[in-house]
């Protein structure tokens, strides 16, 4: 097993390589080593944007042994929330740490000048970053890397674009140009450490304990991933499949979640983006699927006939809800556009969207003024959101200032927090199916979607009672920590079974029962609300925003009692598993 | 005769099974890793512009041989080389006169070039590369 930790300390430009099988045999992998590395090495008291943040990116035992565990766990502490931050992304990164020798690597400390990283060879370059800092468009930073930096095809390149330089509290880290650690602000972190990207190259192997079943469990695998249903519809249409359905399902938040149908969704569905739009596939490393669907969007040039510009843009559902359906935009181009610029400046577009989206109906409810937002917002002006994303970028005033803050703040500023729609301090993702979906962000460890997946519980079952929603949801997000700690894909859950992963930890030399497993996923999922916890984490403050009360989803409209009663039995088991 | 040959590389979407396949090719030593893989999924300079693979094109006259001092690489018939591991001083002498940089440096500071044996083609699941018969 690997066991390598890099720690690397950018206040000092040094770094060090310890062996810790202790952490990875008791805790796996991915977010389960990851919490241990960060309870070790950050003061839960830490300023997010300070000296003392720290960051771990986290592998797990499967990569690369097996397809589909293509992914690799971010912990850090979020800017965005002040609490436990957590993102994921696949592209190369995970094949790239783990074939560079490592487990994990934990960047501590703050440089003084910008700088970017290269790891190789069990040697890490601090590489003056001055030349590439300031330059906002993270696309053309790639390139730039790319050109100067060998390694090609077994690199991972993460870096960040603009808004990550200029701290804004929710700017992602891109990794391959089309992943990114979206979540939470891990780029204002990079920023706040003025590191402007880390590449990690390697090609480094080892032997399985036992050749023979591994070569048998790796071709199970496989096969289930191409021949079974389990992930065919990541496969055609992609996530953006859900469109449709979730509209028709009243739960496709609309115009800041005014209302929770969007008149134009065919337009921006998976069904009309595939046919008009898609121009390639690509996949991340390892894995079959290729689900990243990149749309082809031809922009003439006003003035020049006969002068085109194609450019590719990567989309899926989380992307057409924020900037699409929650802005009121109903155009194909106008939304690839829009997701384009976010791109670019490696902004988290769901944070993004859903901010622009609560400072369009601040406006129109005289919450703010044309002069704080400098341009009229409206539901479907693109041009007017394109300016808008340059602002939260640029920041040329107070307002942009603290939007860019996140909308948690702004409203604290402004006003308006019945319809800032954000969960533990996190902007919604893009469903409102019902009491599930909305208790899930609230309750998930790092407020996503994909902690628990509230959505799919409201799809599946009626007439749950709160206890049972609280409770269904934290059996789920015990098991996903499970996941996130292999880390294997979550699109690849129905394949990463409890049996498929004790079968193919054997190859690997270790004895691990379903039981077992289970048992590591409640207790990963304890030590991770410890931490919480410990870094300021207090259920009892949860909120939940008014809007969510007044807009009809999948189970009608929803019940403030229920979601009460919800939250005090939630903050009973808090209780009880932190002891 | 046999080889590894390219169906529709627009197609290839840069996940790089073939390439962990490569690593697995040895029933009897089958690696976790990219160490001794012969073929590389690449962005063309970044995904936007899509992927592709390298690997060797079975030369009929290879310039890695040529160049390799010990005879390590040796001219196969019909194509490619033949690469005796033991013999390998790792120069990487190959690995400059390959125009198509499809040889590869092993961690050991070895190399690892493509011998055609076609088991990565059964794991490209988009049918980009395959294992035929060609004509010599
Ligand atoms: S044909 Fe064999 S040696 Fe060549 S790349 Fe494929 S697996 Fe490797
Ligand atoms: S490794 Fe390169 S030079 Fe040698 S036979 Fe293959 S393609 Fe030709
Ligand atoms: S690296 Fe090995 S195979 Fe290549 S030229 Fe040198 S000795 Fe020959
Ligand atoms: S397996 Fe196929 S699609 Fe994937 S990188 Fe290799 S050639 Fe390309």
């Amino acid at each position: 097993m690997r066991d390598a930790v890099l720690v690397i300390d950018l206040t000092n430009y040094s770094y060090e390589i310890e062996h810790r099988p202790d952490l990875f045999e008791k805790w796996i992998g991915g977010t389960g080593v990851a919490v241990q590395l960060l309870k070790e090495h950050m003061n839960p008291k830490a300023d997010p944007l300070g000296e003392d943040n720290v960051i771990v990116l986290a592998t797990g035992p499967f990569t690369p042994a097996y397809p589909l565990a293509s992914k690799t766990v971010a912990l850090f502490k979020s800017p965005l929330t002040g609490n436990l931050g957590e993102s994921h992304a696949g592209g190369r990164t995970a094949t790239s740490i783990a074939n560079a020798g490592y487990g994990a690597i934990v960047i501590k400390g703050q440089s003084k000048k910008p700088v970017y990283l290269v790891v190789e060879n069990g040697e890490v370059h601090f590489k003056d970053g001055r030349v590439i800092w300031g330059i906002p468009d993270s696309l053309i930073v790639g390139r730039i890397i790319a050109e100067n930096e060998p390694g090609r095809g077994t690199r991972t390149m993460m870096r960040i674009g603009g808004a990550g330089e200029r701290l804004v509290r929710y700017a992602c880290v891109t990794t391959e140009t089309y992943r990114h650690f979206g979540r939470l602000g891990l780029g204002a972190v990079f920023g706040s450490k003025k590191l402007k990207a880390l590449i990690i190259r390697g090609r480094k192997k080892y032997l399985p304990a036992d050749t023979k079943k591994f070569r048998e469990v790796y071709d199970e695998i496989y096969r289930t991933a191409i021949e079974s249903d389990a992930m065919k519809k990541y496969h055609l249409l992609g996530t953006a499949a859900n469109i449709i359905p979730l509209n028709e399902l009243n739960s496709l938040p609309t115009k800041n979640l005014q209302s929770a149908r969007f008149e134009s969704a065919e337009e921006i569905s998976g069904e009309a983006l595939a046919e008009h739009n898609l121009g390639r596939r690509i996949a991340c490393s390892h894995c079959p699927i290729a689900c990243i669907h990149l749309a082809a969007l031809r922009i003439p040039y006003e003035n020049e006939p006969y002068f085109y510009k194609t450019i590719m843009i990567s989309y899926d559902y989380e992307l057409i809800y924020s900037l699409g359906s929650m802005l009121g935009v109903g155009s194909r181009d106008g939304l690839l556009r829009l997701i384009h610029r976010v791109e670019s400046y490696g902004l988290d577009a769901m944070s993004t969207g859903v901010c622009l989206a609560w400072a369009t109906e601040a406006l129109s409810k005289g919450i703010v003024s044309e002069k704080d937002t400098i341009i009229k917002l409206s539901f479907g002006d693109v041009e007017n959101y394109l300016k808008a994303i340059d602002y939260i970028y640029e920041q040329p005033n107070e307002f942009y200032k603290h939007l860019a803050m996140g909308i948690e703040h702004a409203s604290d500023v402004y006003g308006g927090k019945d319809f800032a729609l954000t969960f533990g301090g996190n902007e919604m993702p893009g469903y409102h199916t019902g009491y599930a979906a909305h208790l899930g962000y609230a309750t998930g460890l790092r407020h996503s979607h994909l902690d628990s997946a509230g959505y799919s519980i409201d799809q599946k079952v009626r007439d749950l009672t709160p206890r049972e929603v609280i409770d269904r949801l934290i059996s789920e997000e015990c098991w996903r920590q499970v996941l996130s700690s292999l880390v294997v894909c979550f699109f690849a859950r129905g394949i990463y079974t409890s049996d498929l992963i004790s079968r193919a930890f054997e190859p690997l030399g270790v004895e691990i029962s379903e039981e077992e497993i289970k048992r590591k996923g409640e207790e990963i999922y304890k030590e991770k609300l410890k931490l919480k916890v410990e870094m300021g984490f207090k259920p009892e403050n949860l909120r939940f925003p008014k809007r969510i009360f007044k807009i009809e989803s999948l189970h009608g409209k929803l019940d403030e009692k229920f979601v009460e009663e919800a939250k005090e039995y939630y903050i009973k088991k808090v209780r009880e598993i932190i002891g | 005769m046999k080889q590894l040959v390219v169906k529709d590389i627009e197609k290839c979407v840069g996940c790089g099974l073939c390439m962990y396949a490569c690593s697995r090719k040895f029933a009897k030593r089958p690696e976790i890793g990219n160490s001794s893989s012969a073929i590389l999924a690449v962005s063309l300079s970044g995904f936007e512009r899509g992927a592709t693979v390298i690997f060797c094109r079975a030369c009929t006259e290879p310039p890695c041989a040529q160049v390799c001092p010990t005879g390590a690489l040796k001219p196969k018939k019909g194509g490619g080389v033949v690469y005796i591991e033991n013999l390998c001083l790792g120069c990487k002498y190959c690995m400059d006169a390959c125009t198509l940089n499809a040889i590869f440096e092993r961690e050991d500071g070895k190399i690892a070039v493509c011998i055609h044996c076609g088991y990565c083609s059964n794991y490209c699941p988009h049918g980009v590369i395959a294992y035929e018969e060609v004509e010599v």
